[in-house]
């Protein structure tokens, strides 16, 4: 079975600027995959040489086995893309607008899927209403049902819930779930991390172009060394031996980092042998954030 | 063949949806140079042998409308998908370009021939015009609306702002219909601003244009075809070219 995405050392420059530098990449169908990054990582130009809208400098990309440049039709028909921009058409209404797009893939009759889709993202009323006329999430929802009107088997969504209110989030993302677990492919950028923590199961992160870091995200999870405990102590006095690793107080409870787990016994009988008692202890699991600003640093 | 036509029916639904700006008001625009220049000129020039100034210049206005609409259409729309970034639901689909290339010149010369065809019918009733061979006058309103349709993608594609858009209309699309013989036959010129005439493309387009309407021209309509349809040829593989390469369009 061909990967819904293979990416063989891409590359893509701007004057001076390395965006997309030598990237490898596979995404398996029926993954929900994220590509994280900082602001100017290359997670946009990356999509840009997927979707067309850019040519690589070098490099070899395919979706669904398709190659973007010399099979760019059949590659196009297997990808959908939800763009960062709020961009619309200002001269058509809802149902114009995704009725064209079909066209333009070569379905004649998509009015029943159109239906669907605009009932999927609450859009049905708006249907006959102006693109000029909606307001920011609704214009939003609209990409969302453009990209998908050919009913694609890769669906890009790029920062889809920039800006966008609680409900729509909940919405679309129960919408994009229901497309995944009916085998549609889902690869996501986000800078909302507990969103592709709760999401995708495999997660790529880039800085300057490259890749910095790629695996599932429970592995992700686990690999993080930055750990902390919080300890709720009576008398609420730290003894002074574990003062080197005070992160500071929260909530009445003394944060402290904890490289590994094997310290935390000792650092319990430091606090026994003070004379003090502990009341609560939390361990906090480490979240993606965590995770990310930690490979960033290391980067 | 499903994109073309999606796409041709987006833009001819663009151009009518504004039609009082696309199609209306250019027909005004063009009635009242009609006006103006027949009751000036009316009684003092006879073009052609027999042909009274009036009958001459309403097939040249005609032309001109249509050669400046056809135009109009692609390349505000390309710019104005380009400056607002819903350029890309073209892009990302599957629609190719030599399809992007027929439905924005195909829609371009249904506007120009609305608007060419609008102001012939609207005169039909007050001055009289002969249309001795309808064939011909077609064929040159057709090929007129197929260069200025590739033209506009040309514009279109290489301007970033509106002002370069207009720069494009305002410096090279209008003077050469304004010197191409609308108003005036060339014959009518010093020899030297004849053979400048001769340079110019939208001379041929409007002298056999004109052809088609008085079975008099100030050149055979052969050889008008003939520069024309060369014209036509060398536009639309630049236009091509661009499409294909991406040219301002994908990076």
């Amino acid at each position: 079975m061909n990967p819904a995405i293979a990416i063989r050392q891409a590359s893509k420059q701007f004057g001076s600027l390395r965006a997309v530098d030598c990237v490898d990449l596979e995404i398996a169908q029926g993954e929900f995959f994220a590509l994280l990054g900082p602001n100017g990582a290359g997670k946009t130009t990356l999509i840009n040489l997927l979707s067309g809208l850019s040519r690589p400098d070098s490099g070899r990309l395919a979706i669904m086995g398709f190659d973007v440049s010399r099979e760019y039709r059949k590659a196009r028909r297997s990808v959908g893309v939800v763009p960062q921009e709020l961009v619309f058409d200002p001269f058509f209404t809802v149902r114009e607008v995704l009725e064209v797009q079909s066209g333009y893939f070569g379905i004649s009759d998509n009015a029943a899927w159109i239906d669907e889709i605009l009932a999927r993202l609450d859009l049905s009323s708006k249907a006959d209403t102006n693109m000029r006329a909606l307001s920011g999430g609704m214009k939003r929802r609209v990409l969302v049902a453009q990209a998908l009107v050919h009913k694609p088997p890769v669906i890009i969504l790029d920062e889809p819930t920039a800006g966008v209110d609680v409900e729509l989030r909940q919405a679309l993302w129960e919408f994009i779930k229901s497309l995944n677990a009916s085998g549609h492919t889902i690869v996501l950028t986000t800078h909302y991390l507990e969103e592709a923590e709760a999401l995708c199961n495999r997660i790529a992160m880039l800085k300057a172009g490259k890749i910095v870091a790629l695996d599932t995200t429970s592995n992700l999870l686990k690999s993080c060394k930055v750990r902390h405990v919080k300890l709720q102590i009576s008398p609420d006095s730290l003894p002074d031996a574990l003062l080197p690793g005070f992160i500071g107080k929260e909530s009445g409870y003394h944060v402290l980092k904890l490289d590994e787990f094997a310290e935390l016994e000792s650092m319990l009988e430091t606090i026994r042998a003070s004379g003090a008692r502990i009341t609560d202890m939390v361990l906090p699991h480490p979240d993606l954030e965590a995770v990310f600003v930690e490979i960033m640093r290391k980067q | 063949m499903k994109g073309f036509y999606s796409l041709l029916y987006k833009e001819v639904v663009r151009f009518w949806k504004v039609g009082f700006q696309t199609v209306l008001s250019p027909l005004l625009s063009t009635m009242l140079y009609l006006l103006i220049f027949s009751h000036v000129l009316g009684d003092h020039v006879e073009a052609f042998p027999g042909v009274p100034y009036v009958s001459f210049l309403i097939p040249g206005l005609a032309m001109m409308a249509l050669l400046q609409n056809a135009f109009a259409n692609s390349s505000s729309s390309l710019i104005q998908s380009k400056i607002t970034g819903n350029i890309i639901f073209l892009l990302l689909s599957p629609v190719s370009y030599p399809e992007i290339f027929l439905a924005y010149v195909l829609a371009s010369t249904i506007r120009g021939v609305l608007v060419g065809s609008g102001i012939f019918l609207i005169t039909l009733w007050a001055v009289d015009i002969p249309l001795k061979f309808p064939l011909w006058a077609l064929v040159f309103a057709l090929l007129g609306s197929f260069i200025l349709g590739a033209i506009g993608i040309v514009a279109g594609i290489w301007a970033e702002k509106f002002d370069q858009l207009a720069s494009f209309q305002n410096f090279i699309i209008l003077p050469l219909t304004f010197l191409s013989g609308v108003f005036y036959s060339i014959h009518s010129l010093p020899p030297f601003w004849q053979e400048v005439s001769h340079l110019n493309p939208f001379f041929y387009l409007i002298d056999g244009f004109r052809y088609g309407f008085f079975g008099v021209s100030d050149i055979s309509p052969y050889f008008s075809l003939l520069v024309v349809s060369i014209c036509l040829a060398a536009v639309s593989l630049i236009t091509l070219g661009l499409l294909k390469s991406g040219y301002k369009l994908r990076n």
